[in-house]
């Protein structure tokens, strides 16, 4: 690869917070003379020139508009999970594979949960650790499985630069994942005798590396995840919530049935992120010089402030009234 | 392996907690009480060859172990804050990992016990430049029988001296007496479960920090490391048939009665 910058970008998954907000950050570089989005529903983000191309992902479709747009730069923003599944991964890559398509670079947004959680991983994942073997569907499985589809899209295809970036959960005002809605509730649930070390990332870093990886030829994986390993109990501190150890240390059938009658969606990942927690080595990207904005303390008191200005504007309006 | 020291993660003087989880209030209240009490008036403990603790850079201390419960290895940490004016502490290896197990998991961790992945020894000694205390006898030397007490075990567990070689940490090999009369095995039922007694019986404790071992330059031959297994081993033994020479009586201390 001569030319590691990339002019024509297609962003998979607009509608996304991640997608959308990625989007508006490119349109400001003046140096990206191309923005396609695709999605299934329309984008939430106010954009300015970047172009809304709907539609379910097909390979042939994909393809198709990869050559009439000319695009470069594949990013795939999507988070791996049981909503999308791999088989988007799988169409992508079907996609790059087509002989003579323009894409020379594939910057894959995967997720931590690669790693799987249990007792006998490093207290800090690197990149070389082994992928989990997931025994059921979920976003373990999902992320193993896209990141292998990728690899071998790497392997056939070796003039595409392939970036895969496993994220720590993300949290933000605008974050969707279950990390984040546990730390919303009014007290933060736990298991019973475990204090799990978490470590997340801040949605503006989650942008901030694509784009980063976007400018940059950067081959294999790389975590993403804020300095700072907190202990469940600490982020309880921060978000001055108490910690109520209201879930029994055994059976995870009863802990799922309890995190659900609390009105979260809670997959296998959560109730393992609530006895073992995860921490990740993320000097490799940091090596190649991203700067992060946040520690996971900072995002956590980050958090914290947007939650209270949202109170405090609440309060206004229903006072106003 | 790459050298990433420099882009470890900032120190956060407001946090109390540790990216390994390990809690200040915790360790110092576990310090100030139970810790405090078992130190000073229940082993009396004794420390020789303090100054051969290093000041700053990582290295690797390698004990005899003894006893079902690790008292020893509560007593050296607290021997080495002691002895290094609480500048440093030490993070215990263990070769089990406990996160899966509900409160005993947390309370480690919080602690200072680290799981003894290849990976978390390494981070600990050559990127984190910190002390780590590890009994590389295994599960052999906490359980023999009272007969057989202060007779090393071989090094069953290679992970550490690996560990060590890798980060090129210095190995000091510490040598313990009392923790064998501490907690006794005194029977063993249906072969496999020892019988100890329910607190620690009083015995005086004598740790002794012998001079650090250099390891050799990784990659290490496997006969290399094993010579550096049977040199530490023999250096702790001789450690501790000198001192078991000397000693009086396994409770008391001070000059001979007689």
């Amino acid at each position: 690869m001569t030319s590691a910058a990339s002019r024509r970008i297609l962003i998979a998954g607009l509608a996304s917070a991640v997608g959308g907000r990625l989007a508006q950050r490119l349109e400001l570089d003046r140096g990206v003379e191309k923005i396609v989005g695709i999605d299934t529903v329309p984008p939430r983000h106010r954009l300015e020139r970047t172009e809304f191309a709907p539609g379910p992902d097909e390979p042939d479709r994909l393809d198709a508009i990869l050559r009439a747009a000319r695009i470069d730069t594949v990013v795939e923003t999507r988070p791996p999970g049981r909503r999308f599944g791999s088989s988007t991964a799988r169409a992508l890559v079907a996609a790059l594979e087509a002989p003579g398509s323009p894409v020379r670079k594939l910057v894959f947004k995967s997720s931590a949960h690669y790693y799987g959680y249990g007792p006998t991983t490093p207290a800090f994942l690197s990149e070389a650790d082994p992928a989990c073997q997931p025994d059921r569907p979920g976003i373990s499985r999902d992320a193993v499985d896209a990141e292998a589809a990728v690899a071998r899209l790497a392997g056939q295809r070796p003039h595409i630069t392939v970036t895969v970036l496993r994220f720590a959960d993300e949290i933000g005002a605008e974050s969707r994942g279950t990390h984040i809605r546990l730390l919303g509730l009014p007290f933060i649930p736990s298991i019973l005798g475990f204090d799990p070390r978490w470590q997340l990332v801040e949605e503006h870093d989650v942008v901030g590396a694509l784009a980063h990886a976007i400018d940059r030829p950067l081959s294999g994986a790389y975590n993403v995840a804020a300095d700072g390993v907190l202990a469940l109990s600490e982020i309880a501190a921060l978000l001055e919530k108490p910690v109520l150890p209201v879930l029994p240390p055994f059976g995870i059938g009863r802990v799922t049935a309890s995190l659900r009658a609390l009105g979260l969606p809670a997959p296998v990942e959560l109730v393992e992120a609530l006895r073992f927690g995860r921490g990740l080595d993320n000097r490799r990207l940091k090596a190649t010089g991203f700067p992060y904005r946040y520690t996971t303390r900072e995002a956590i008191l980050r958090l914290r402030q947007e939650r209270q200005r949202l109170a405090i504007t609440l309060q206004g309006t229903l006072q106003d009234r | 392996m790459a050298d990433l020291r420099d882009h470890l993660p900032g120190l956060e003087p407001e946090r109390q907690i540790t990216d390994w989880g390990r809690s200040e209030r915790a360790e110092s209240l576990a310090d100030r009480t139970i810790y405090d009490f078992l130190y000073h008036y229940w082993f009396r403990v004794d420390v020789l060859g303090g100054e051969h603790l290093p000041a700053r850079g990582g290295a690797l201390l390698v004990a005899n172990r003894a006893g079902v419960v690790p008292f020893d290895g509560a007593m050296i940490g607290r021997a080495v804050g002691e002895e290094l004016a609480h500048n440093r502490s030490v993070h215990l290896a263990s070769r089990q990992s406990f996160s899966g197990v509900p409160g005993v998991g947390t309370l480690l961790m919080k602690l200072g016990v680290v799981h003894a992945h290849p990976a978390n020894l390494r981070r600990l000694l050559f990127d984190e430049q910190e002390l780590v205390l590890a009994f590389p006898e295994g599960g052999a030397g906490a359980q023999k029988p009272v007969r057989e007490r202060y007779q090393l075990r071989e090094f069953a567990e290679s992970r550490f001296l690996a560990a060590a070689i890798s980060a090129r940490a210095p190995i000091i090999p510490v040598a313990v007496l009392g923790s064998e009369e501490a907690v006794p095995v005194m029977a063993r039922l249906a072969t496999r479960l020892p019988v100890i007694p329910l607190l620690p019986l009083p015995a005086k404790f004598v740790i002794r920090f012998l001079a650090p071992v250099r390891p050799p330059s990784p990659p290490a031959a496997p006969e290399a490391q094993r010579e550096l297994a049977q040199r530490v081993r023999g250096l702790i033994q001789d450690g501790l048939f000198e001192m078991l020479s000397q000693r009086r009586s396994p409770w008391f201390s001070g000059p001979d009665p007689r």
